[in-house]
Formats: C-alpha cells, structure tokens, sequence
C-alpha cells in the first residue's frame, strides 16, 4: 500500500520480515508512551488544571509540540465525537528522509515514536486513547487520536 | 513540619505513605483515606467559581481536632497529601505551598526515571530525603 499507513503493510516479501517489522514499531510505540508520561508531568507541573478534552488536546499541539518538537500541530480538527487529527505540515523528523513520495514506505518507523509518545502524555492526563499515523506526502503527516471511553 | 505525607496515584491507591513512628500509623492512613473524598469533591468542582478549579493547590482540606490535612493534586491527577499537627499554629499557608512544590518537583523526577513504573510503590530514595526534610524529627 502505497499510503503508508502504520498497521497494514504488503511490500515485504517474506512473513518473517513482516512480523519482525510489527514488534519493532510497537516496541518504539511502548518506549514512546512511557517517555510521553514522564515528559508529561514534567511539563504540567506548573500549568493550571485543564478543564476539558478538548484543552487537553489543544495543550498536545501547542506547548506539547513546541516543547518536543519547537513548531506547533498546524491543523486540529475533530468530530467532536472523539476523534481529533492533528496535522503537522512539515514534521521534523521527516523533513530529513524526502521531501514527496520517495520512501513512503519506511516513513511509519519514523512516527512510531511520536505516537507513543501523544497516547502516554493523554494517558497521564486521563485520556484513554488510540494514536495511529498517515503520511501522504512527506514531510506533512496527520495523527490520528481516538478517544476510547473507559 | 509535617506529621504525614502521602502520594497517592489516580487510581485512588497510595503511592507512597509515610508518618510519624511515634503515633499510631494506622490512625494516618485512615485519615489520609477520608481525606480523599474531599479531594474527590474539590475536583469535580460542583458550583465553584471558574477561577478556584484551575488551580493546583487545593488548601486545607479538613481540620480534625488533633490535625490539619492539605491537599494537591497534579495535572496527571496524583494526589499529594499533608498531614500538620493543630498546635503547630505557626505553619502559614506560603510553607504549605512550598512543602508541596517541592514534593512535585520531586515526584516529577521519580517519574521520568526510566527505571520507575509508574504505579508503583515509590522508592527512590532522593524522594525519601526530600520528605524527610520535612517531616517533624522522630527522636
């Protein structure tokens, strides 16, 4: 598939290959998430109490993303159902691999990280959630946040 | 100087509890564990002005006839707790304060310690120094 998107992949031949790529990207997802706790308390400690979802999403793409990654999301929108997607136009670290369709493929190692990281800062914060990612065209890739109610 | 200090994690379980050996232990943990339903309560807010909620200090929580007990709560929902003798009347609410920033700050490098779960039973021990600095000394 050519879009890139991080659970389904074809362009590998053998299943071995396959199935060591899956543990690789949840293992970077799992070191994200704890690291997204720690740099989450570490950033709230003196910000006021949020007062809902959706300040606690805004809080992820301005001081979050500007923390981590000194720019902020370009774009949140949601359903306000519980799905938000947070696109960032020129993430940082894509900027590095292609500027277009060039390695589309291997762009999924490269957000894995961050993923784990948003869903442990949510986590911390009392947001229970699902983080996934899309690459269409390198560097802008959008996050996609599902909210699951405990 | 605190005659108990306890961290207790969003799930309502303590993370960490620590008193005074002289008195009862038990008498503590149990007024810690009352405790929290007024934190409960200050959370949730019902009717407070806009203003008040958005803080992270909650203030004097309960005053019993022996003790005094503060509450803070994090943005990560953990709970600190401090528990202050009635006759040490010369305790103003700055010291509180600032007894609980240095938990936080404390608390929050426990948690970026790679080595920690979180959810687990503290047991740092620059955690245990900090507390201890604050504590009423035992004899």
């Amino acid at each position: 598939m050519e879009d890139g998107r991080m659970r389904v992949k074809c362009n590998f031949s053998g299943d071995q290959k396959f199935l060591e790529n899956g543990r690789c990207v949840s293992k970077l997802e799992s070191m994200g998430f704890r690291v997204g706790q720690g740099l989450i308390e570490r950033f709230t400690k003196d910000t006021p109490r949020f007062k809902d979802e959706l300040d606690v999403m805004k809080f992820i793409c301005k001081d979050f993303w500007t923390s981590v990654f000194k720019k902020q999301i370009d774009n949140l929108r949601t359903n306000h159902q519980g799905i938000y997607v947070l696109q960032d136009n020129k993430f940082r670290l894509l900027t590095h691999l292609s500027a277009g369709k060039q390695y589309l493929e291997h762009a999924p190692k490269f957000l894995a990280f961050t993923c784990g990281l948003v869903r442990g800062a949510l986590s911390n914060l009392g947001v229970k959630s699902i983080v996934t990612a899309e690459v269409s065209v390198m560097p802008a890739c959008k996050f996609q946040v599902m909210i699951q109610k405990m | 100087m605190a005659v108990c200090i306890a961290v207790i994690a969003k799930e309502n379980y303590p993370l960490y509890i620590r008193s005074v050996p002289t008195q009862g232990e038990l008498k503590f943990h149990y007024t810690v564990h009352t405790s929290l339903d007024v934190v409960e309560e200050k959370i949730s807010g019902v009717g407070k002005a806009l203003a008040d909620q958005r803080e992270l200090y909650l203030g004097l929580l309960y005053p019993t006839e022996d003790y005094k007990v503060y509450g803070y709560v994090t943005n990560s929902k953990v709970k600190f707790v401090i528990v202050v003798d009635s006759s040490n009347t010369s305790l103003r609410d700055n010291e509180i304060r600032s007894m609980f920033r240095k938990l936080h700050n404390s608390f929050t490098d426990v948690m970026c310690n790679p080595f920690y779960n979180p959810g687990d039973p503290i047991q740092s021990k620059a955690f245990d120094s900090i507390v201890s600095t604050m504590m009423v000394q035992a004899f």
